[in-house]
């Protein structure tokens, strides 16, 4: 499994670090427990189509990549955080 | 036909051309008083236990493929109770004494073989943690004894017991009570075991959709066409995310990973036990046919394909090679995938709901195959009874809300555990 990320190219995917589903958004912090509950433990688990993120470990990058569960196919892979909006030419 | 020794002498007579099928190729009926979605080893032990314990025989199991297609087929076939925490402990053993007279109950023989699983410590304090857990096993009166280095060593022979190896082995936990089973035999026997009490199985029948009523589950939608049932309960492993979703039943704690599981070229007899490596993660045994049959861990992202990448290859095997340095050259004859539930604290899910009608039995990591009859037993007491089992009353679906998770090793809501 191939994942291109924007820095560095498509590398194998054993060079990142899986972090986890990215289709989750945190709760506000005085949110009602049964939301931060959903929010810690909770995961749609799709067959099919999934955004998540991972960590490049050669460039530190974390990106968000879109990935299709069953057939590990990569759809698209974006660099997210502070960087985000510089990172467009960042391989260049 | 019952299984015996007369009955293997008149089939030999008759050149094994007169063996009946061990379970019809059943039509759906319209309806049951319960359906098992999922016909893996659990769902075929809920079936068997259902029409044996409770005297539920109008039963199915809708399987979406073959009898031992998936998981059941798929797994490195180990079977221990060597837990810490007692709700776990007490439910595996609840297994291990039913691993123990399986063959006998079901009239076929599960090949389960008694030989010990070792899990090896590399530091003093991984040893003191063992030496916890084996007293915390004996306490609930499960066999347990620590192993001093020498005694590792005596014990498997072949083992690379190097005070100057990269994780010198310091000693080990062995279960001797632990071990193998063939797991082909495991589906097959309770298939049968099952089909002999009148439950229909019924292959070849993916779930697409649940026929409701209101709230209420009161059965299921296949290509076979409409089954209605008073009880439906899902035994469906890595799928559980997805059928749930067709109840309508949205963000269970449940990721789906792919599990890797490998088998050497045959070899002469050279790993009597189960051995697990202790400072990464390998479990290895040696089949009857001689292959090695070992595994490491997940893949590590979500996946539904039944295969993985070339990584976890290489970790398995040179692990395998730092264990056993007389390895270096066998050759890895298959490997394969699975798709795990893995839940949010590694610890199994078997209760009654979420919605009424329905009942479910996921969450088991990677742990699945030696719960098989521990599972079947108390998913059948769950269903049948509206309760559940003293052993799985704390496997419940809101113990995540509750504050009661049971992290065997105490690292936070991952889905990683096994």
């Amino acid at each position: 499994m191939l994942i291109p990320c924007p820095h560095c190219g498509p590398r194998e995917s054993d060079e990142f670090t899986y972090i986890g589903d990215a289709e989750r958004t945190p709760p506000a912090l005085d949110a009602p427990e049964a939301v931060w509950t959903r929010y810690v433990f909770a995961r749609r688990n799709p067959m099919g189509r999934h955004r998540e993120y991972w960590q490049h470990t050669g460039c530190r990058a974390v990106l968000a990549v879109t990935r299709n569960t069953l057939t590990h196919e990569v759809e698209g892979c974006e660099i997210v955080g502070p960087h985000a909006a510089t990172a467009a030419g960042a391989g260049e | 036909m019952k299984y015996s020794a007369l009955a293997l002498l008149k089939g030999a007579l008759g050149a094994n051309r007169n063996w009946p099928r061990q379970w019809r190729a059943a039509v759906p009926k319209p309806a049951y008083d319960a359906i098992i979605v999922g016909g893996g080893g659990h769902g075929l032990a809920t079936a068997y236990y259902l029409a044996r314990e409770h005297g539920l025989t109008n039963v199915a199991v809708v399987e979406k493929g073959w009898i031992g297609g998936g998981n059941v087929g798929r797994n490195t076939t180990i079977v221990r109770s060597n837990y810490l925490l007692p709700e776990n402990s007490r439910f595996y053993e609840l297994g291990m004494k039913l691993w123990e007279g399986l063959s006998k109950d079901l009239n076929y023989n599960v090949m389960f073989s008694q030989r010990g699983v070792l899990n090896l410590a590399h530091t003093p304090s991984q040893l003191d943690g063992f030496a916890r857990r084996g007293n915390a096993m004996r306490l609930e009166g499960i066999d347990a004894e620590l192993l001093d280095r020498d005694a590792v060593g005596d014990f498997v022979p072949h083992l690379d017991m190097s005070p100057a190896a990269r994780f010198p082995i310091v000693g080990g936990l062995l279960q001797p009570r632990g071990g193998t089973a063939r797991h082909d035999a495991v589906a097959w026997g309770y298939a049968r075991a099952a089909d002999a009490l009148g439950v229909d199985i019924i292959e070849n029948a993916p779930v697409t959709g649940f026929l409701r009523e209101g709230e209420r589950i009161v059965g299921v939608v296949t290509p076979r066409g409409e089954i209605r049932a008073a009880k439906v309960g899902l035994a469906v492993a890595g799928s559980t995310s997805e059928v749930m979703r067709l109840a309508g039943v949205e963000d269970l704690p449940i990721e789906s990973h792919v599990l890797q599981a490998f088998v050497s070229e045959p070899l002469k007899p050279i790993i009597h036990t189960v051995v697990t490596f202790g400072a990464g993660h390998l479990y290895i045994s040696q089949s009857d046919k001689g292959g090695l049959v070992f595994g490491g861990d997940i893949d590590g992202y979500n996946s539904y394909a039944q295969r993985g990448g070339l990584a976890v290859v290489r970790d398995v095997a040179s692990l395998a090679v730092t264990m056993f340095p007389n390895l270096k050259r066998v050759r890895v004859l298959r490997n394969w995938g699975g798709i795990m539930d893995m839940s949010m604290d590694g610890s199994p899910i078997i209760t009654k709901g979420p919605l009424p009608g329905l009942y479910l039995n996921a969450g088991w990591c990677y742990g699945g195959f030696k719960a098989t009859p521990a599972s079947g037993f108390c998913f059948a007491h769950t269903i049948a009874r509206d309760e559940p089992h003293p052993e799985n009353a704390a496997f419940t679906l809101d113990r995540f809300e509750r504050g009661l998770v049971l992290d065997e090793r105490g690292a936070g809501p991952v889905p990683q555990h096994h």
